[in-house]
């Protein structure tokens, strides 16, 4: 796509400072201060060099397989009975979900620093995959933080981490999970930042990787866009995403953002109920605090103590969210739902019958809030799916909750 | 100026450990308040906040043992606590409420001086000293821009990393805080790393006071398995081989006697 990387929606203002709305912001140790601040101003030289463009658009295009097709799903509207349903299939990318985009324009960054060591933190193992692509694709040294928790739950994907090359560094403290995995990489950034990029793998932390992170991503959002324009002669009605930083909502969202006639839904984690450490849904149930630098709504104790998450799927499994999700919500731009683990792994089922496609479980979420809009709609309705990433990672949990054996 | 984990293994314990560093003769005492998530921290004091948390620790559990506590202390209380914390609670009521309770200041590790503007005027309305750190990577106009918003003392932490014991400090490390020395009146005190009376004596002719923390963190952590009596005895042992390092390097440490 010729113009895959160039435009931007953000506020230039918000740019400035890292806000958007009053969240966003950088409460990070004195020690990052400089590092953010000299990645903040690589990052706008980057995205004035058409060089830098060039080549990013050029790997989108030949390494990852951009543009990524946009899909009528036909079988499943039907089943819905209303409005059509129409896939953005980022599941379709190399290393099977939208985290690459992010990932290969990061490490462009780090060799721009000229830092040849690179980090990440990684949940599910998706974005520890994806950093791990890229890393071998610019040979640069990788390590992975990842939870001893998530490590045991994602055995298949920390094998492949290791293949790519990285080393993937198990984290013993707190919870064990992706929370913690952020603490260390964070941890090893504060000792390592002069020699070292932190590839954040989220629309979340300090300023500026929500605003890095989105606009990398908002490759998806302008291909749909100009498909959309392209195959429909008119905008969707409706776009939905599923959020647990935001990464992917964010990159479909922010190109439609000054599109007032499309209306965005993006879907968290419901888990099994409201209440606390049922679910993963801070703009839900949560309060603005402060979590990994920046100022956004989070799942946290009357003390401010982060409070844990739960979602059956781990990529969704976060007790914050991207600081911009808080401003749209705030703003009324963007409504927030949720979707609970019966409910995605229903959808899951249902895209898979319909369509042949098996979605992760991250984006089955997005699946099931498209199924009940498209119910309530009339067939000249378009809704827009964002299927982040691919559900082969997840089959196997999927037989274990069903009892199935693999 | 020991450093020590309020709420491991409870408060009861670390109101002994306060009365003990204060009668061998502490200047200061650094007291953190446990968090879910300190990415400044080393392994050592994030496994005490840990277990606090894990033990149910509250926020005003922690106050209320200080409000009783330091009126029995010569030296004052500066507590170490994230934003987190303090936003949740309300910036003006969790600044009155410590003040109260008779707590001198507060180092917030993860808010940089340009998040700092609205809790820096609350805390100097109330007399407060909201405590600023400057490190190795801090540039040199920016660090007198921390120094000038700073009060009480200057933080300034001695490697670029977490806390934790370290064997060597950075061989430049005294060079840069004589530099800052020429550019603010306040007290400067080095931490992070800082474990051994040699660092003491390293450290000392150009401090304005020394503060240790995961060295104190693991000797506190044995109080779960074995006495207490013995745990407070090797503390305030170690707190006296600092000190003696202390005096024997250094005559012009006055100044953070009186830091906030």
């Amino acid at each position: 796509m010729s113009d895959s990387a160039t435009s931007t929606s953000v506020d230039p203002a918000w740019e400035q400072v890292g806000r958007f709305g009053r969240f966003g912001g950088r409460f990070v140790p004195e020690t990052l201060t400089r590092a953010l601040e000299e990645l903040t101003d690589e990052f706008q030289r980057a995205q004035r060099d058409p060089a830098f463009q060039a080549e990013l658009d050029g790997l989108l295009q030949d390494f990852v397989g951009r543009p990524s097709p946009l899909y009528h799903a036909r079988r499943l509207s039907e089943r819905c009975g209303g409005a059509q349903i129409w896939l953005k299939r980022e599941d379709l990318n190399h290393t099977g979900a939208h985290k690459i985009n992010n990932t290969l324009g990061q490490a462009l960054l780090a060799r721009r620093m000229g830092k040849r060591r690179v980090i990440a933190e990684t949940g599910a193992g998706q974005h520890g995959v994806a950093t791990a692509t890229a890393c071998a694709h610019f040979g640069l040294e990788c390590h992975v933080y990842m939870g001893e928790e998530d490590i045991r739950r994602q055995a298949p994907n920390v094998f492949n981490m290791r293949l790519l090359g990285a080393e993937v560094r198990p984290v013993t403290s707190g919870s064990r999970t992706l929370q913690d995995a952020i603490n260390e990489a964070m941890r090893d950034w504060m000792a390592s930042v002069a020699s070292t990029h932190y590839i954040l793998g989220s629309t979340v932390g300090p300023h500026p990787f929500p605003t890095i992170v989105r606009e990398f991503q908002s490759v998806i959002g302008r291909e749909a866009r100009q498909q959309c324009l392209q195959r429909l002669q008119r905008l969707p009605d409706t776009l939905v995403a599923c959020v647990g930083g935001g990464s992917n909502a964010a990159g479909m969202f922010s190109p439609f953002v000054s599109d007032s006639a499309v209306r965005m839904v993006g879907v968290e984690a419901g888990g099994r109920g409201s209440r606390g450490g049922e679910h993963a849904a801070p703009l839900n149930y949560g309060a603005p605090g402060v979590l990994h630098g920046s100022f956004s709504y989070v799942l946290q104790d009357e003390d401010g103590q982060t409070a844990p998450a739960h979602s059956v799927s781990a990529g969704l499994d976060y007790p914050g969210v991207g600081p911009e999700h808080s401003g749209w919500k705030e703003s009324g731009r963007v409504e927030y739902t949720t979707c609970g683990d019966a409910q995605a792994l229903a959808a899951f089922e249902a895209l898979a019958m319909c369509e042949g496609i098996l979605p992760a479980l991250e984006s089955a979420h997005a699946v099931w809030q498209a199924m009940q809009l498209a119910a309530e709609r009339s067939a000249e309705q378009v809704i827009l799916v964002c299927l982040s990433g691919r559900g082969e990672k997840d089959a196997a949990e999927i037989a274990r909750l069903r009892g199935i054996a693999t | 100026m020991p450093f020590v984990t309020a709420g491991d293994p409870d408060l009861e314990f670390t109101a002994e450990v306060l009365r003990t560093l204060d009668a061998r003769g502490c200047h200061l005492c650094e007291l953190g308040m446990p968090y879910s998530d300190p990415i400044a921290d080393g392994p050592v004091i994030q496994a005490s906040y840990t277990r606090a948390l894990a033990s149910k620790l509250r926020v005003p559990d922690v106050l209320e043992m200080v409000r009783q506590t330091a009126p029995q202390l010569a030296m004052p209380i500066v507590t170490m606590v994230s934003y987190a914390i303090i936003y949740r609670r309300g910036l003006a009521a969790y600044v009155s409420e410590a003040k109260a309770a008779g707590v001198s200041g507060a180092i917030v590790p993860d808010l940089p001086v340009e998040e700092a503007g609205e809790l820096s005027a609350i805390c100097r309305g109330e007399d407060f000293s909201l405590i600023q750190l400057v490190t190795p990577t801090t540039p040199p106009a920016r660090a007198k821009q921390i120094a000038a918003q700073s009060r009480g003392f200057l933080y300034f932490v001695s490697v670029t990393g977490i806390t934790g014991e370290r064997t060597e400090l950075p061989p430049d490390l005294v060079d840069k805080v004589r530099w800052l020395r020429g550019e603010t009146d306040l007290p400067i005190c080095i931490g992070f790393g800082i474990s051994q009376p040699e660092h003491v004596r390293t450290l000392a002719p150009v401090a304005d006071g020394l503060i240790v923390g995961s060295a104190f963190v693991r000797r506190m952590a044995r109080a779960a398995e074995t006495s207490r009596a013995q745990v407070l005895s090797e503390l305030g042992d170690f707190a006296a081989q600092l000190l003696e390092a202390l005096d024997s390097s250094s005559s012009s440490l006055s100044a953070d006697a009186q830091a906030p």
